[in-house]
């Protein structure tokens, strides 16, 4: 009996720590600096996703550590999302905690920011991805057509079966981007390189991405093109585990440079990545947002010419990275144009 | 004064509840994060204003309704992990009932999109009852199954179907289905709260007075217990073992019609089974499938997930902690044994010093 009441009391103190704790937090958002702040909201993976969050991330990080901001309320920080539902609450969180400027990673944020824009005139919102009109959101894109344009050419150049194969995500204008530019990179080299294209309808299963890409290779197809996030990963281990039987095999990257991800004992499977600067691009908006120059109610276009996006040479030949750098050339002079569709 | 059963039904939830955050404290100890400051972030997070305690019973309601629907397939002796598909078709037979007959006045709409997506539930769950009780296949394969099946199903439907060309979401329901009214949104600041909580409520209730005051709930209960001795005292197994199925996926389904056309609006291809689904079971199993312990197990769950989302936006804790919270809590829950034995040793112990003291 009386270790029940022990037991009661002592829940009983620690709720009423609570209360009292609870209403300490009411004053924590007292501290005014003149300083400006800027947030993510994650669209569903996390700031570690080795893919689109993370290098968002990493451009925040870096212009908060050159503008010698601390993580935190005064500073630079993120807000992760483990569902959809989370967007909102996410974003009106950050917006309660005085960030000046908050970004949306990915189109699945649109309507949240859409929202929350028109209730929060005062406060600079960034979409990443798509366009949202209104006055204080500045819309962030991406000529990813671009660089999917020369990942298909360095395929084309790199492939010995004269096969190649496109993995995508959940398909959406987005992702077709790469598709379609990847298609048109590979047929520009070789109009009789086969190109598959699956969709795996997700961003964050590696063991589907595992299995899928397996059955590609085994069609005979030799480099992968991956435009999937984290299912992505799964296309590296499966060539690793192929590679290490002997067999050889490429993936192509993609978002950032994906050169660790194929490292295994004795080789790499990474032949290019081809990047998307979210970071770089997330960095440049919060520098224009601290000068003022924030660009609300304008779309930012970031291409191969402001080198927003970009092949990285990973394991390429000389011969075929030469061929890549002709193209690339060509299509920053504009002498020739990647269709988005 | 409660009786001893009771009262251990109460202090081991709470006794679970206090063991996982002192664990996350430790937790945060370990790395050097500060557990006081992040423990009052996440209540302030979750209970500091009307916004967020609107936040809060917001996602109260799904974790209510898919913890409800665990229970009473669990009470019947049943365990439906099929909660995320039953929530999933839920979700996607509102939307499309309130996007395909959008000239019908709101009221309607919101009336019939909900009984559709109670409706789908029912079927999804109904499938795994019928299966148990005609063929004896294990609830728990077939409903794991059946979350895929309504996963890919929901998936290609919304990209065939609903999403217009070259996007991955259904369009927004009109406005007049929505459970989220513009006097919600001024009067929570603009939160996401909607009027189905109120409804979640009522069910919760509904299913406490179903289990201990209808012939039906009580033979539910009965087959949970033994089967074998329901039937000869001359209950349909048969029949109750669907029903309680049934039930179980009208309160998920309507979990999903709930968030469908009160929270989200509209329905995207998801990359995996809701994880609502599967934290209702959490609730459930935390309060020990007393639907009005529910209430407070759901509440304290949806406080950790909104509270949870605070940590990382205002100090550098990652709000993973909270995860930690969670699994700990119904590791705790599911170890109870081990503080009955706790509180009967003590007991005992006691009992021993008495004779002792009586002895001198």
């Amino acid at each position: 009996m009386h270790i029940n009441k022990k037991i009661a009391s002592a829940i009983a103190a620690t709720l009423m720590l609570g209360t009292v704790l609870v209403g300490c937090g009411n004053g924590n958002s007292g501290s005014e600096k003149v300083k400006h702040t800027a947030a993510l909201v994650t669209d569903g993976g996390s700031i570690d996703d080795k893919s689109f969050n993370q290098s968002a991330w990493e451009g925040l990080e870096a212009w908060g550590k050159e503008n010698k901001l601390e993580k935190g309320v005064n500073g630079y920080n993120y807000a992760q999302s483990n569902s959809d539902a989370d967007f909102t609450p996410n974003i009106n969180k950050l917006i309660k905690a005085k960030y000046s400027t908050i970004f949306g990673i990915g189109y699945k944020l649109a309507p949240a920011i859409k929202k929350t824009a028109k209730q929060n005139p005062k406060t600079n919102f960034v979409i990443i991805d798509d366009v949202v009109s209104g006055k204080n959101v500045a819309s962030v894109t991406f000529k990813s057509e671009q660089s999917s344009f020369l990942a298909g050419v360095a395929a084309a150049e790199t492939t010995k079966t004269n096969k190649v194969g496109f993995l995508g995500g959940v398909k959406s204008d987005v992702i077709t981007t790469f598709e379609k530019g990847f298609i048109q990179g590979v047929h520009a080299v070789n109009p009789k390189i086969t190109v598959d294209v699956k969709y795996a309808g997700s961003f964050t299963k590696a063991d589907l991405g595992q299995s899928m890409a397996t059955a590609m290779y085994n069609n005979g197809e030799d480099v992968i093109f991956h435009a999937a996030g984290g299912t992505g990963a799964g296309a590296f281990t499966a060539a690793k585990n192929l590679a290490k039987n002997g067999k050889k095999v490429w993936v192509i990257g993609v978002d950032q440079d994906q050169k660790a991800d194929g490292a295994y004992k004795g080789g790499n499977v990474t032949l290019a990545s081809a990047v998307k600067e979210v970071g770089n691009a997330a960095k440049d908006i919060a520098n224009k947002a601290m000068k003022d120059k924030f660009p609300g109610g304008k779309v930012v276009t970031y291409d191969l010419k402001s080198k927003g996006v970009d092949l990285v040479n990973d394991n390429m030949s000389d011969s075929a990275w030469k061929v890549v750098q002709q193209y690339e050339q060509k299509i920053i002079k504009g002498d020739l144009t990647v269709k988005a569709k | 004064m409660l009786k001893g059963k009771n009262k251990n039904a109460l202090i081991i939830p709470l006794l679970a509840v206090l063991s996982g955050f002192i664990v996350g404290a430790v937790l945060m100890l370990v790395f050097g994060y500060n557990p006081i400051q992040n423990y009052v972030n996440l209540f302030a997070g979750a209970f500091g204003d009307v916004y967020s305690v609107s936040e809060t019973l917001r996602n109260m309601t799904p974790l209510l309704l898919t913890g409800l629907g665990f229970a009473v397939s669990s009470k019947a002796g049943f365990f439906n992990i099929g909660g995320p598909g039953q929530y999933l078709m839920g979700w996607f037979s509102a939307v499309v009932f309130a996007l395909h007959f959008h000239a019908l006045p709101g009221i309607v709409l919101i009336i019939g999109s909900i009984l559709c997506g109670a409706l789908c539930g029912a079927i999804w769950s109904g499938i795994a009852g019928v299966l148990r009780a005609f063929f004896g296949t294990s609830e728990v394969i077939s409903t794991i199954m059946l979350n895929y099946i309504a996963l890919y199903y929901v998936n290609y439907a919304i990209k065939t179907w609903l999403a217009p060309k070259g996007s991955d979401s259904s369009p927004n329901i009109p406005k007049k289905a929505s459970l989220c009214t513009d006097f919600l949104q001024n009067l929570t600041h603009g939160s996401t709260f909607h009027w189905g909580f109120f409804l979640a409520i009522l069910c919760a209730f509904a299913v406490w007075f179903y289990f201990n005051k209808t012939c039906s709930g009580f033979e539910v209960r009965s087959v949970g217990m033994n089967p074998s001795a329901s039937r000869y005292a001359g209950m349909n197994v048969k029949k109750t073992i669907i029903v309680a199925m049934i039930i179980s996926g009208i309160l998920a389904g309507m979990a999903g019609a709930l968030d469908g056309i009160g929270n989200y609006q509209n329905i995207s291809v998801s990359n995996s089974t809701p994880s609502v689904g599967f934290d209702g079971m959490a609730v459930a199993l935390l309060a020990g499938e007393n639907p009005i312990g529910m209430l407070f197990s759901a509440l304290l769950f949806s406080a950790l997930q909104i509270g949870g989302l605070s940590i990382s936006v205002l100090s550098t804790t990652p709000s993973e902690i909270v995860n930690v919270v969670m699994a700990s809590i119904i590791f705790f829950v599911g170890i109870k044994y081990a503080f009955e034995m706790l509180i009967i040793k003590g007991v005992i112990k006691k009992g021993a010093k008495a004779k002792e003291a009586g002895n001198q």
